[in-house]
């Protein structure tokens, strides 16, 4: 039991390890944030999931550019308005697209995205499926008469 | 028919890298803009002269009656100068150029067009960027069309080039002008 027990600590330690010299320094600052603690946790959960048109790769709470920061303070002052969740969102999205929502909403232009991989799956599948079917172990062939006789002139013969 | 079905897997994977090698070829900075046939987001914004509030700029109301070009610029913008003569020349065709200074303080914008020269008929200065994000502003220079009612009908990412102008956008002023 010992003998798996380090890997396998070694293992769940593992993404905790990969993930602390990563973790980014916060690009929101001390003069962008709510006084209030919970509308300030809102704003920093919606910003997480609004793409950084600059930084593509970044949601706004994560970049340091200048539209970020700008983009942050909307979402802050549509909270403060006491716009909900959902109302700060399709604020930016209006201005932006879809295309700033890091998570895409299920809708006809997404269905592809969403269903895709699910679609190959079951292709996959069907294909297995079709391909398995057509497999069978080969009938047995009784041996014609000359198969047996030539079979026991060799297994009848005595080892040399 | 079985043969097939092994080649199948082989296809599939021509066909996801040909989808892959158009996508390539797509700058992802070329974001769709949202306000293509709407009519421009309201806004006032003052001037970049010399005296307490600016002065004069422009709003969003004042843009119609004829079509038009809305340039975002900024002093501070590597590729606005490569734009400039551009702009100016658009000018001198007799097309209205608008400009609108992106986060800009209205002393440097003025500095830069005494450098560069003027090309607009008005300058609005977007100091803190909100009509800008109201616009879907992604960074500068960007270049909006608008028609006569003042609905946005195309929007150029990046600088105008001659190309371009000659091209593209100066055909599809001439369309809009033709436009009752």
């Amino acid at each position: 039991m010992r003998r798996w027990l380090l890997p396998l600590l070694l293992w769940l330690a593992m993404p905790v390890a990969v993930a602390l010299p990563m973790a980014p320094a916060l690009a929101v600052q001390p003069d962008e944030m709510l006084a209030d603690p919970a509308l300030e946790a809102r704003a920093r959960a919606i910003s997480k999931d609004l793409r950084c048109v600059v930084c593509q790769n970044q949601s706004i709470d994560d970049s340091d550019a200048p539209l970020a920061r700008d983009l942050r303070i909307v979402v802050r002052e549509q909270l403060t308005q006491g716009s909900s969740d959902t109302e700060t969102m399709d604020y930016i999205v209006q201005r932006y697209g879809h295309f700033v929502l890091l998570k895409p909403p299920v809708e006809p232009a997404t269905w592809a995205l969403w269903l895709g991989p699910f679609a190959v799956l079951g292709f996959g599948g069907m294909g297995l499926w079709l391909w398995s079917r057509g497999r069978h172990p080969a009938d047995v062939v009784p041996l014609t008469p000359e198969e047996a006789v030539a079979i026991a002139s060799f297994t009848d013969s005595p080892t040399p | 028919m079985k043969r097939l079905i092994f080649i199948l897997p082989v296809f599939a994977f021509v066909a996801l890298i040909a989808v892959f090698g158009v996508g390539l070829t797509k700058d992802p900075k070329e974001l769709p803009s949202q306000l293509i046939d709407r009519p421009l987001p309201q806004f006032a914004l003052p001037g970049i002269e010399a005296v307490p509030g600016g002065g004069p700029g422009f709003a969003s109301a004042s843009l119609k009656g004829e079509p038009l070009l809305l340039n975002v610029f900024a002093s501070w913008c590597a590729a606005c100068p490569q734009e400039h003569p551009v702009l100016t020349r658009i000018g001198e065709e007799g097309f209205p150029v608008y400009g609108i200074a992106w986060k800009d303080k209205p002393v440097d914008s003025r500095a830069w067009i005494e450098r560069f020269g003027d090309p607009y008929k008005a300058i609005a200065a977007d100091e803190n960027g909100r009509t800008a994000i109201d616009l879907g502003v992604t960074g500068v220079p960007e270049t909006f069309i608008v028609d006569r009612n003042g609905r946005v009908r195309f929007k150029q990412i990046g600088p105008i080039s001659p190309e371009t102008w000659k091209g593209k956008i100066k055909p599809l002023m001439l369309k809009l002008r033709a436009e009752a």
